[in-house]
């Protein structure tokens, strides 16, 4: 293990997993979102279910420990990302081609995944201060409305997280950063997930291809759910 | 006899030294014949410069035939020029049209400085090699050669790594700047046999070591390298580095 | 200096090497690391001796040209390399080896040193399997082996048809280990420019660093010249751009003697010149006659069509086509030698069968395709068919392929003695660069196996034994010694000299002047007029080219004109004594062919009674003939024939 991470490799292995565990939050999350528009199909009334998520993740004891975690992994990635890319330059050096890059085949996310995991960022912070901020810490007006949903089996009442998202939709200039994000967030995918598998060892010639394509439809599941989300909710809630 | 000629403008990169503040110089040539290769053409360029009393442009070139690794250029935005799978040495001019500029400049990349023109110092390649890219036996004392019978499927995977030519390719056309291919190419060959098995977790760590040292930049699996490289050696390589570097590491 | 002393060691020729190594000199590992050896070249020979020199604990500096010791022009080599392992078990040995070289050079070879060749051919094999070269395999994971020109057996091992690459990477890799250790120093663009001799000795060398133009000397107890072959003297050949005689010639003029300088091979399947500007010339494998038919068309008519443009080659039945070589070779077939297969293509063109430009004839894969599936054809040849089209745009899978013969390979070299040292003591030579073991005629697959042979197996035993009575010798500061700043100094004055002409016409042009004199006199076809007049037009170019040459650019800096100036300037003086030495040779034999001397049936014909002997001339001044010295020849074991391949 010594000094593995002040090797290339060791530093992209980092990369992989915070991006891999991130991937996996974003799916945690996406579940959580899909309750905004399910409460009609499945019979409940608008906002119990997503309420319901909302204060199961808030009293659940395993996601108060992975809430440090996911900080931790965002962090991680990020500055190492900052670090890899900054060698990167160095490491191309000063000169650039006046006939520039043709090279054929090769997907442009790969080549902008900073400038993409910027745009994720900056909607990051958008999303957290709409969200995180005034569930967490500040608190807002909204969530004091009255709420009751089932749960674990009973009538429980808790905030009314969907009132705050539910209002935050309405805003379009909210919906249309939220739009941006997310498909930032997808382009960013759609090589980082096979990319992370690659980057780990986890490849050959037959998985090569089949990577790229699960990569895809993962990315775009992803980038997508959370977009069809936001609009619907702007639409028609 | 087939073809036809071409006049073409070139674009070419001309600096003195490795010192030397260098810019881009245009030449025109005519009755470039398409059969002819793009190195001949730049032979005729240079017999056109000599005989105005000009310096001719200093290329790297020597077999002619795409196996040596010591052609480079790149030419209109891609290494080894527009046609896939081939050396600048086996470019042939049928790939280009009448009255075309052509823009010829050196590998660009730090690991990579440029010696004089379109000449490049590639002896990082070389020292990354001599960190551990080969099996540590000596001469003579060696089991026969079928001793150690090796699965046909492994033997034609290694020969497809070992084809690697140390041209370069792959870093000019890589964004970061690695060398990741290269390195992989070498140490995927070895891992692959059972000779180059015995010592595969130390060659890997090692190569991997000096690369970095050497100022490379980190794969961030763009694959044009893949694409640009003249032998069709395959990312899967680096993925293998990849693994065999961590589980080294791991075991650490 | 009067008879050349071959130092053949006695006994029966089976023992003779074992002998060798048990009786020889050597040197306690101690003291190794107080010798110093240069090797010039990073080919298989120069790579193989210095990394196995370095194992052994000496001090090794080794010399190229090129970035990089991977890209010597060894890395060309497509084919494979023999050995007598008689894996296929088809009746192979070690004396079957020996007695088809000796026979393939047209006996014109020494017996003791092709039969070392024979037996260490095997422990090559070995080395390279443990160095991890990727040889051919068959499903039940042992080695494969195909067949090659002028034997009855398959003992061809190959990578591919990249077999000298993969050698090539095995030996650089072990150079590599021991540069990592130190024991290898390597200097890469760094031409040697002379060779040091002091008190009669090899004791270093002269280099130019082509970098910064910079003339530098390096010390050594002994010097190991592995520099390649010269075919270049030919401008078109299939040896790479920097292929040179340079180093080897430097010698030459210091005292070293020149050995058979006429012999060089034609090789019959190359792709034909296209036009003017054509730079070198593609060797499509020998391999390739393992399953191409080669042929031309039977009548005159469907040939001047084909030229013509009206017909294609595909137009033509079976009935009109002459596969020459099978209806004159039946037994050995498309796989006769490569000098007979040269000089038929040759016949065939001359007489008018000749397509493109009349100087092509076609290597047709519709029968091996038909026989095995394309899919076998492909993975057999798959990355020369692909160098082909590349080069041709014809796709080789549809039309056959055209080829004709083209200088690759030269038998001649410095002369060497069993031991591999020239006439002056401490100077070495290796691989293509001497004159060894191939006679008149090399038989494919032979020259990667000699490279190694002598890089791994056979210097490290013969340095080692000069060495021994050197390690009383005191290291010598170039610095500081007159011999060295004397061959330095001529080097600058010779360099000076070249750059003051400022003439008018380019390096390139003389030399393409040069090859095409070399091409149409003293090759495939030699006679004694072409030869005498080819002797006064190379006199007369060498004066022309100290005249009005014109290299621009200076000393003290990368000058790749003033690079190519000196080697053309040795090339011409190559030139004239390679026309020497195949007058004086009233004879045809291997890939020497003098019109004068031919069976009925157009096939070379020895002169034994004059010519059994190897011609080893001696340098005597640049306006004075050189001498010739005879070593006779003596075969005892292999019995003297007429070559016969019917
Ligand atoms: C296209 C082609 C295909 C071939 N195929 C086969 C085959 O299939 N089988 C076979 O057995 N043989 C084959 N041969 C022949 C064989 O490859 C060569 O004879 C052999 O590799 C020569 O090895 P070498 O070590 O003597 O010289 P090279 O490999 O030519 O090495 C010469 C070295 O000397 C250096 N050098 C040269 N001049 C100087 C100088 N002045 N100063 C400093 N350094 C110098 C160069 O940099 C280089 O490192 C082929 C040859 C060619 C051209
Ligand atoms: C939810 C958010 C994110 C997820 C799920 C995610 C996921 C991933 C994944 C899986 C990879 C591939 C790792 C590899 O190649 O081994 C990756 C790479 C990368 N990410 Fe992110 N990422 C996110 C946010 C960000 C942010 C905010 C940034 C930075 C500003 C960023 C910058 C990068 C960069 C530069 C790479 C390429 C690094 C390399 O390959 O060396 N990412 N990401
Ligand atoms: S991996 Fe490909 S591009 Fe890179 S050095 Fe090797 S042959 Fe050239
Ligand atoms: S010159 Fe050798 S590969 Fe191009």
């Amino acid at each position: 293990m010594a000094n593995l991470f002040s090797s290339s490799i060791g530093r992209k292995l980092l990369m992989s997993i915070t991006g891999l565990f991130l991937i996996v939050f974003l799916l945690v999350h996406l579940t959580l979102n899909s309750f905004l528009l399910l409460d009609g199909v499945l019979g409940f009334e608008e906002g119990q279910m997503f309420n319901a998520g909302a204060h199961f993740m808030a009293t659940n004891p395993f996601i108060k420990i992975m809430e440090p975690m996911l900080a931790i992994g965002f962090l991680v990635h990020i500055m190492y990302s900052i670090g890899l890319t900054i060698q990167n330059i160095k490491a191309r050096g000063a000169a650039r081609y006046a006939s520039g890059s043709k090279t054929d085949d090769v997907e442009w996310s790969s080549k902008n995944m900073f400038v993409l995991g910027i745009f994720v960022v900056s909607f990051l912070v958008v999303h957290l201060a709409n969200f995180w901020v005034k569930m967490k810490i500040t608190g807002d007006p909204l969530l004091h409305q009255e709420a009751s949903f089932p749960f674990m089996g009973a009538e429980a009442h808790g905030e009314n997280a969907y009132a705050l998202v539910n209002t935050a939709f309405q805003n379009i200039a909210i919906v249309i950063i939220y739009v941006i994000g997310c498909i930032a967030l997808s382009f960013h995918l759609s090589h980082g997930f096979w990319s992370a598998f690659q980057t780990i060892g986890w490849n050959n010639t037959v998985w090569l291809n089949r990577l790229q394509t699960i990569s895809k439809v993962v990315a775009w599941f992803i980038g997508l759910g959370f977009c069809v989300i936001a609009i619907a909710q702007y639409l028609f809630f | 006899m087939k073809g036809k000629t071409l006049n073409l403008k070139l674009k070419v990169w001309r600096q003195k030294s490795a010192t030397a503040q260098g810019k881009f110089e245009t030449y025109e040539v005519s009755n470039i014949s398409t059969e002819g290769s793009f190195l001949e053409m730049m032979d005729i360029l240079n017999e056109q410069i000599i005989s105005n009393g000009g310096d001719p442009v200093a290329f790297d070139h020597d077999c002619r035939e795409g196996i040596c690794g010591m052609c480079s250029l790149y030419i209109n935005g891609h290494a080894h020029g527009p046609d896939e799978d081939i050396t600048t040495c086996q470019l042939h001019m049928r790939k280009f049209t009448d009255g075309d500029t052509i823009t010829i400049e050196p590998w660009r990349s730090a690991g990579f400085p440029v010696v004089k023109d379109l000449i490049v110092d590639r002896s990082a390649f070389d020292k990354i090699l001599q960190a551990g890219g080969f099996v540590s036996v000596n001469t003579g004392g060696i089991p026969d050669g079928n001793a150690i019978p090796i699965p046909k499927e492994d033997a034609d995977e290694a020969m497809d790594s070992a084809s690697c030519i140390g041209c370069g390719a792959c870093v000019a056309s890589c964004k970061n700047g690695s060398a990741m291919l290269f390195v992989s190419a070498k140490v995927s060959q070895l891992a692959l046999l059972p000779q180059g098995r015995v010592e595969a977790a130390r060659r890997a760590k090692s190569m991997v070591a000096k690369m970095d040292e050497l100022g490379f930049g980190n794969c961030t699996n763009t694959g044009a390298c893949e694409v640009e490289c003249p032998k069709n050696i395959s990312i899967t390589n680096i993925a293998r580095l990849n693994r065999e570097f961590l589980s080294a590491k791991l075991k650490d | 200096m009067a008879t050349l002393d071959s130092k053949i060691p006695a006994g029966d020729i089976a023992q003779k090497w074992e002998n060798y190594k048990a009786h020889q000199k050597l040197v306690n590992p101690a003291n190794k690391r107080k010798l110093d050896v240069i090797v010039v070249g990073s080919g298989l020979a120069g790579g193989a001796a210095a990394a196995s020199l370095g194992e052994l604990g000496f001090n090794v500096k080794c010399f190229c040209y090129q970035d990089s010791p991977r890209r010597a022009h060894s890395i060309a080599a497509q084919g494979g390399i023999n050995a007598a392992k008689n894996y296929p078990n088809d009746g192979d040995s070690v004396h079957r080896l020996f007695y088809d070289t000796v026979k393939g050079g047209d006996y014109r070879a020494r017996e003791a040193n092709v039969h070392r060749l024979a037996e260490v051919s095997n422990s090559i094999i070995d080395q390279c399997v443990a160095q991890g070269v990727p040889f051919a395999r068959e499903y039940g994971g042992l080695l494969d082996n195909r067949s090659f020109g002028g034997a009855q057996v398959s003992r061809t091992f190959y990578a591919k048809g990249q077999t000298g690459q993969q050698l090539l990477l095995g030996a650089y890799g072990a150079l590599n280990r021991q540069i990592a250790k130190g024991t290898v120093k390597m200097f890469n663009r760094n031409e040697m420019m002379d060779v040091v001799v002091i008190d009669g000795k090899a004791r270093g060398i002269i280099t130019r660093n082509l970098v910064t133009g910079e003339i530098e000397s390096h010390f050594g107890h002994a010097v190991i010249i592995a520099t390649g072959g010269y075919g270049n003297v030919y401008f078109l050949s299939t040896n790479a751009m920097g292929s040179n005689v340079s180093a080897a010639w430097k010698t030459y003029k210091k005292g070293a003697f020149f050995g058979n300088p006429c012999y060089v091979q034609i090789h019959p399947t190359c792709i034909p010149v296209h036009g003017e500007f054509q730079s070198k010339l593609t060797l499509m494998s020998e391999s390739l006659r393992n399953d191409g038919r080669v042929w031309a068309p039977k009548k005159k008519e469907d040939a001047e069509a084909i030229r013509a443009g009206k017909k294609r080659p595909e137009d033509l039945s079976d009935d009109d086509r002459d596969f020459y070589l099978e209806r004159r070779y039946p037994a050995f077939g498309n796989l006769v030698p490569r000098d007979v297969a040269s000089r038929a293509a040759k016949e065939r063109c001359d007489a008018g069968y000749g397509v493109e430009a009349g100087e092509a004839v076609y290597l047709d894969f519709k029968y091996a395709i038909q026989r095995l599936g394309k899919d076998v054809v492909e993975a057999r040849y798959g990355n020369l068919f692909q160098m082909y089209e590349k080069i041709t745009d014809d796709n080789p899978y549809q039309t056959p392929m055209k080829i004709y013969p083209a200088i690759h390979y030269t038998m001649g070299g410095i002369w060497v003695d069993y031991d591999l040292q020239t006439t002056i003591p401490g100077l070495f030579a290796a691989g293509e660069a001497n004159f060894s073991d191939h006679g008149a005629n090399r038989l494919g697959a032979s020259a990667l196996m000699q490279g190694l042979a002598d890089g791994y197996f056979v210097l490290p035993y013969t340095v080692q034994n000069y060495l021994a009575d050197e390690l009383h010798t005191p290291r010598i500061d170039p610095a500081k010694s007159a011999d060295f700043k004397k061959a330095a100094d001529e080097v600058k004055g010779n360099i000076n000299k070249l750059l003051s002409i400022k003439g008018k016409q380019s390096v390139d042009s003389f030399h393409k002047r040069l090859g095409k004199i070399m091409w149409d006199k003293v090759g495939m076809g030699r006679t004694k007029e072409g030869l005498t007049e080819a002797i006064s037009e190379i006199q007369k170019l060498r004066v022309e080219f100290w005249k009005d040459v014109r290299i621009p650019g200076d000393a003290n800096e990368m000058n790749v004109e003033l690079e190519k100036a000196n080697r053309v300037a040795d090339f011409i003086e190559l030139g004239e004594l390679m026309a020497r030495d195949a007058l004086h040779r009233e004879e045809s034999c291997g890939g020497h062919f003098r019109e004068e001397f031919q069976t009925e049936e157009g096939e070379a014909k020895r002169q034994d009674d004059k010519f059994l002997y190897v011609g080893a001339w001696e340098f005597k001044g640049i306006d004075q003939e050189p001498v010739l010295h005879k070593e006779a020849l003596e075969f005892v074991y292999c019995e003297l024939k007429q070559r016969n391949y019917k």
